[in-house]
């Protein structure tokens, strides 16, 4: 069980370890900043207070998506590194490998946008990477493709270490997820659920990320033997598989800093129980299966697909609502919880995850989904959660080693400034974007009509407050990691309530 | 109210719950609670869960089944038996429509596909709202099957990502009033 000391010894960052985890934050602050201003600018040219060139727009929404949801799994295996190596033995070596095979993935990916000219998406939908019409090459397109490989063979082998070093201490996955305690016996009180997170995480990124490691070779030989033709359909549905399970992952990976966090700053144990259990246990399957609920337009799939797709995406509220965000409020619940940035941004992580997820379940039904698919209710789902939910989790660690090096936790004046103004600017974002889809407004369009600039324009505005407070918080986090004391942690006496 | 507001409202009044519940527990966050009222609450949490996991249960089943058992999606390896029949293809970047007029109150079955790349046919109301959408997808034929219940100039939108022509790909679909009517 994480225990409430609030700056534990086997959490102090030295050395090697210590460097790569500075490398790893210092670069994603960097780039959720580069990536919000490019957001930013997408919504400026739609709300038609500057003009971006439709050829510039794709590519900046090529770069957005690839990028943001690159830096979020990259930030993520830190944030689970960060934790789980309290209870296994990982090795540094994997660890650095995936940050510089993230590195070298997102050069590809940054060559091919801005010196090749993809402009195909994020999503890479057969045959358009090969259909550029004088826009990018299909060459171009494969070295967007390499980048994508680059990134998830990274993935795939700090997984690979983190399976090995948890089987090596609980003899398999199924028991590091806690399967033998579902019916019954008496659950170990000191299991981590770091470990379970990290589990699940290991089984269902891997297989996404085989998915999309097939799918990507398939694409590849396409671009060289374009006489080898690919289903279109089969092509969509690996794609999503791979897509949907990549940034649900890095919900489920930014999650242990909430479990982990969270009990020291309310001062209250957070124990593992059964249903926490069960929760994870389900979600591991629910995530690894939901996937059709992207495709649910595409008339022409088997209809138990489609059927599995909405029950799957309802299903998986029950796990949120009942464990997650139910099981962090009774933790807060009349806890004396110190406010301090930590605390602040794990509470709203764990709003973000719970709010955005209706929208979500909602646009995962069928009825619904024939008229909201495709429209900006979409990116209004996706960016409640993963902006005020996964971000904020990711901020809440970057902050608390903050607090770790500099003895104290962080809750300058200015903190206290940029975290409303984060949280009001957020939540005009995110509602501009579903108040569009109410409009249906369609998402990825270049140029707006001029009745649909009304939510553009607040969106704007909102983003613009997210991207002031994003750099602000980068500026600090980053100062607060190279500038901070010599050895984070070790200030064990220091408890949570004070 | 048309569809799309109703769903508004639906999220609202769910995320407007959560957000109570936040709000709820963030009021009480900052007194601490003895032994006592710590172990009193927490027994109270246990039973307010196993109500909110039966309500969620009694939403999902009730949900489910209330938007699933007729099937919103047709049938697609046979005859749909629509008097009238409309072929929609997508190109880069444009649509072909087989006729672009059809009558209203009488079931319209329209087979999309695409000669490219994926594209989105997705219809629009005189108002500006869609009223129907599917994947127009290169070796495929999606099948709808719609009424629409007004005349008017209803407007086809590309709603799948496909290149610089994205925007423009546009078309018309004229309905007008049935000969009943």
């Amino acid at each position: 069980m994480a225990g409430l000391v609030m700056y534990p010894e086997d959490e102090r960052l030295t050395g090697g370890n210590r460097t790569a985890f500075d490398l790893y934050i210092v670069s994603a602050v960097a780039l959720f900043v580069l990536m919000m201003l490019i957001g930013v600018t997408m919504r400026l040219s739609q709300a038609t207070w500057i003009e971006v060139p439709p050829d510039l727009f794709y590519k900046f929404l090529s770069m957005h998506g690839a990028g943001m949801v690159g830096t979020m799994g990259m930030v993520t295996v830190a944030v689970m590194w960060f934790f789980l190596r309290k209870y296994v033995r990982l090795h540094l070596w994997a660890f650095v490998t995936n940050f510089v095979l993230f590195l070298l993935g997102a050069l590809c990916i940054i060559a091919s946008i801005f010196i090749g000219g993809y402009g195909a998406l994020w999503t890479f939908l057969f045959p358009l990477p090969t259909d550029g019409m004088g826009m990018w090459s299909p060459h171009t397109a494969a070295l967007f493709m390499l980048g994508y490989l680059l990134i998830g063979v990274g993935n795939l082998i700090f997984y690979l270490d983190a399976a090995a070093a948890i089987i090596k201490v609980h003899g398999n996955l199924g028991r590091a997820l806690g399967l033998q305690w579902l019916f019954g016996g008496t659950i170990d009180p000191n299991h981590p659920k770091a470990v379970v997170a990290s589990t699940m995480v290991i089984i269902a990124n891997s297989l996404g990320i085989l998915a999309g490691a097939v799918v990507l070779v398939m694409s590849l030989v396409n671009i060289f033997y374009p006489e080898v033709r690919l289903d279109a359909l089969l092509v969509k549905n690996l794609i999503y598989w791979f897509g949907h399970m990549y940034i649900n992952a890095t919900i489920y990976m930014g999650a242990i800093a909430v479990y982990e966090l969270l009990p020291r700053y309310t001062g209250k144990p957070y124990p593992i129980s059964r249903p926490f259990l069960w929760s994870w246990a389900v979600s591991t399957v629910f995530v690894i299966v939901v996937f059709p609920h992207h495709l649910l337009m595409d008339y022409a799939q088997p209809r138990w697909l489609a059927i599995m797709g909405q029950i799957v995406s309802w299903g998986a509220g029950f796990p949120v609502f009942l464990v997650t965000m139910y099981g962090a409020l009774t933790n807060v619940y009349r806890s004396g919880i110190r406010w301090t940035m930590p605390s602040r941004l794990l509470i709203l992580s764990m709003f973000g995850w719970a709010a955005g997820i209706i929208p979500a379940i909602l646009d995962g039904t069928i009825r619904i989904n024939v008229l909201m698919h495709n429209t900006q209710w979409v990116p209004g789902h996706f960016h409640f959660y993963i902006l005020l939910g996964v971000l904020a989790m990711v901020l809440a660690l970057m902050y608390h080693e903050i607090g770790a090096r500099a003895h104290l936790p962080p809750n300058s004046g200015t903190d206290r400034l940029g975290f409303p103004i984060y949280l009001v600017g957020g939540l005009i974002f995110v509602f501009a974007f579903l108040d569009a889809g109410r409009l249906s407004v369609p998402r990825r369009m270049a140029q707006h009509l001029e009745a649909w600039t009304s939510t553009d324009r607040i969106g704007a505005v909102g983003a613009v407050l997210v991207l002031l407070a994003m750099l602000y918080f980068a500026i600090r986090i980053a100062s607060g990691l190279l500038l901070g004391g010599k050895a984070s942690g070790g200030t064990g006496a220091t408890h949570a309530s004070g | 109210m048309i569809p799309q507001d109703e769903f508004w409202m639906i999220a609202l009044a769910g995320m407007g719950l959560v957000a109570a519940g936040f709000l709820h527990v963030l009021a009480q966050a900052g007194k601490t609670a003895d032994e006592a009222e710590s172990s009193k609450s927490q027994h109270t949490a246990h039973v307010l869960r196993r109500w909110l996991f039966v309500l969620l249960l009694a939403v999902f089943i009730t949900g489910s089944w209330a938007t699933l058992h007729h099937f919103p999606i047709p049938r697609q390896n046979q005859a749909l038996e629509a008097k009238q029949v409309v072929s929609a293809s997508g190109r880069l970047w444009s649509w072909q429509i087989e006729p672009a007029t059809v009558q209203a109150h009488s079931p319209v079955e329209f087979q999309v596909t695409s000669i490219d790349v994926n594209h989105g046919f997705a219809i629009y109301s005189p108002e500006g709202r869609i009223v129907v959408q599917t994947q127009a997808m290169p070796g495929y034929t999606n099948r709808i099957l719609h009424t629409f219940d007004q005349p008017g100039t209803y407007t086809v939108r590309c709603l799948e990502y496909c290149g610089i022509g994205h925007v423009p790909m546009t078309a018309e679909i004229n309905v007008v009033a049935s000969r009943g009517d």
